[in-house]
């Protein structure tokens, strides 16, 4: 299959990217200055990511499509204010996830942001459940750019009046160059910023006009560091089909007012698991010294019976130090629990901690 | 000092007396991006010429050290294991890994001068 290539891919090779392939996309993984400055960068100043992989999904209706949405997402929609967005998860029966998403309401239906790798998928899925009854376009014209860091804001909102507005999880429609923008106050890096959906053909115009204002093009690389210093999963990694939202520690994103009544898919399996408790749970984990704990290591308790495994494991450059995440026995879950994690046939010791590693900063405020 | 030899593998080594010094190569350095972590053999041990010889990891992922020959490890570069970014700023210098006393010196012959290697390293990055 001929790899995918973003609206953004020119400026990418014209600001000397380094390419992966990525959910059958060519992504830039860095730029010339590396992971560690790009992901300082966007601490410090301002980061764009191009995440124009990741799927945007319209789907158009009234008052019956939050009512049959209601019976997916583990969320309140009737509720839910228009241009207000929510963290959620498409799940199977068992409470199993599909893929994690960011959900917001609109004036004429709701759009959901998906993961690159599940997008396709997650549209046949949803369209079944939904009995083909409304439209949906998982649309392959707009691109999706974010901007990331405290500059943020002030950059974004001299290209776009009235961005600086917007509070943590909400949205709007926008004027740029006679063209609609939609944006929301979201990302994925523990930093304010923004996300703008964007025709494909105003994207790179767009982004050069946010690099001349000083923000920088930020690379998947250091996007994977940013995010997992701030806690975030990470679909495939972190969250997978045998993995549910109890067991991956993301209850706060299910409304209490689903849990007492349920009737969505999963919830038998949820509102036990909340009863119940996990087996296993998501946890932070601090290795001592500098090791790195990547992706599948093992976790074992001070007794050396193994109790988990790592599901994230990288250098948190703004930490100065390697962070990971990972499943570990529910007993073992407590903050300052000793374990070990085996790396190269030896056992080096780690502690479970607090997340996120790296304090967030939204804008959060009255909606 | 003799001249700068080159591995497969992207070690050079340097040869004064039978102690050959070995590090990792500038090209190898590109191509791993931000080195955040570096292990390298004990001190008196032996390692034998292509085996494993230390672990270095950028933000990534972890890639081993190879040794380009053998011999008795007899010092190790400690400042790389504190402070891994040092790989990145100087690697043909002053981030040198590991010195070991060689048992065969012939072990050199089969490397590539700076020449070649750069041929190679251009050829096997394209």
């Amino acid at each position: 299959m001929e790899i995918k290539k973003t609206s953004l891919n020119k400026l990418h090779q014209d600001c000397q990217a380094k390419f992966v392939e990525f959910a059958g996309y060519e992504m830039p993984i860095q730029y010339s200055k590396g992971v560690i400055e790009e992901h300082k960068f966007t601490r410090s100043h301002a980061g764009i990511f191009d995440v124009s992989h990741m799927g945007q999904l319209f789907i158009y209706g009234n008052e019956n499509l939050t009512s049959d949405l209601e019976k997916i997402f583990p969320l309140d929609l009737k509720n839910l204010q228009q241009n207000c967005s929510k963290y959620s998860f498409l799940m199977n029966e068992e409470a199993g996830i599909y893929d994690d998403l960011i959900i917001t309401k609109l004036e004429n239906g709701y759009l959901i942001i998906l993961n690159a790798a599940c997008k396709e998928k997650d549209f046949e899925i949803l369209n079944n459940i939904l009995s083909k009854k409304y439209k949906m376009e998982l649309s392959n014209d707009r691109a999706l750019v974010a901007i990331q860091g405290p500059k943020a804001v002030e950059i974004l909102n001299e290209t776009i009046n009235g961005v600086k507005h917007l509070t943590f999880m909400t949205g709007d429609w926008f004027d740029y160059n006679g063209q609609k923008l939609f944006v929301t106050r979201s990302g994925y890096t523990g930093e304010d910023g923004f996300e703008i959906s964007i025709l494909n053909d105003l994207a790179e115009e767009f982004t050069k006009s946010l690099i001349k204002k000083g923000a920088e093009l930020i690379g998947l690389g250091a996007r994977d560091t940013l995010r997992l210093e701030a806690g975030l999963c990470l679909y495939g990694h972190e969250l997978d089909l045998n993995k549910t939202p109890v067991e991956a520690n993301l209850k706060w994103a299910i409304s209490k007012e689903r849990l007492s009544n349920g009737g969505f898919v999963g919830s038998n399996k949820i509102i036990n698991q909340i009863k119940d408790g996990a087996k296993q749970i998501r946890v932070g984990i601090k290795p001592e010294g500098r090791l790195i704990a990547r992706e599948k290591t093992k976790i074992f308790n001070e007794s050396e019976l193994p109790i988990g495994e790592i599901t994230s494991g990288t250098f948190g450059p703004s930490i100065n130090g390697p962070i990971a995440m990972g499943y570990v026995d529910k007993e073992f879950s407590k903050i300052d629990t000793k374990i070990l994690l085996e790396v190269r046939g030896k056992k080096h010791p780690a502690n479970i901690c607090k997340l996120p590693f790296y304090k967030k900063s939204y804008v959060k405020g009255v909606n | 000092m003799s001249e700068v030899k080159f591995s497969k593998e992207h070690e050079w080594i340097t040869l004064a007396g039978d102690v050959a010094t070995i590090g990792i190569t500038q090209h190898a350095t590109e191509m791993l991006g931000d080195i955040v972590f570096a292990e390298l053999p004990e001190k008196g041990s032996n390692v034998e010429k292509d085996g494993t010889a230390g672990v270095v990891e950028s933000t990534k992922a972890a890639s081993d050290v190879y040794t380009p020959v053998s011999g008795e490890v007899v010092d190790i570069n400690q400042a790389i294991v504190d402070d891994p970014a040092k790989i990145n700023e100087d690697p043909e210098g002053a981030a040198w890994f590991f010195k070991l006393k060689m048992k065969d010196i012939s072990e050199l012959d089969s490397l590539m001068n700076k020449e070649e290697y750069d041929k190679f390293a251009k050829e096997s990055s394209s």
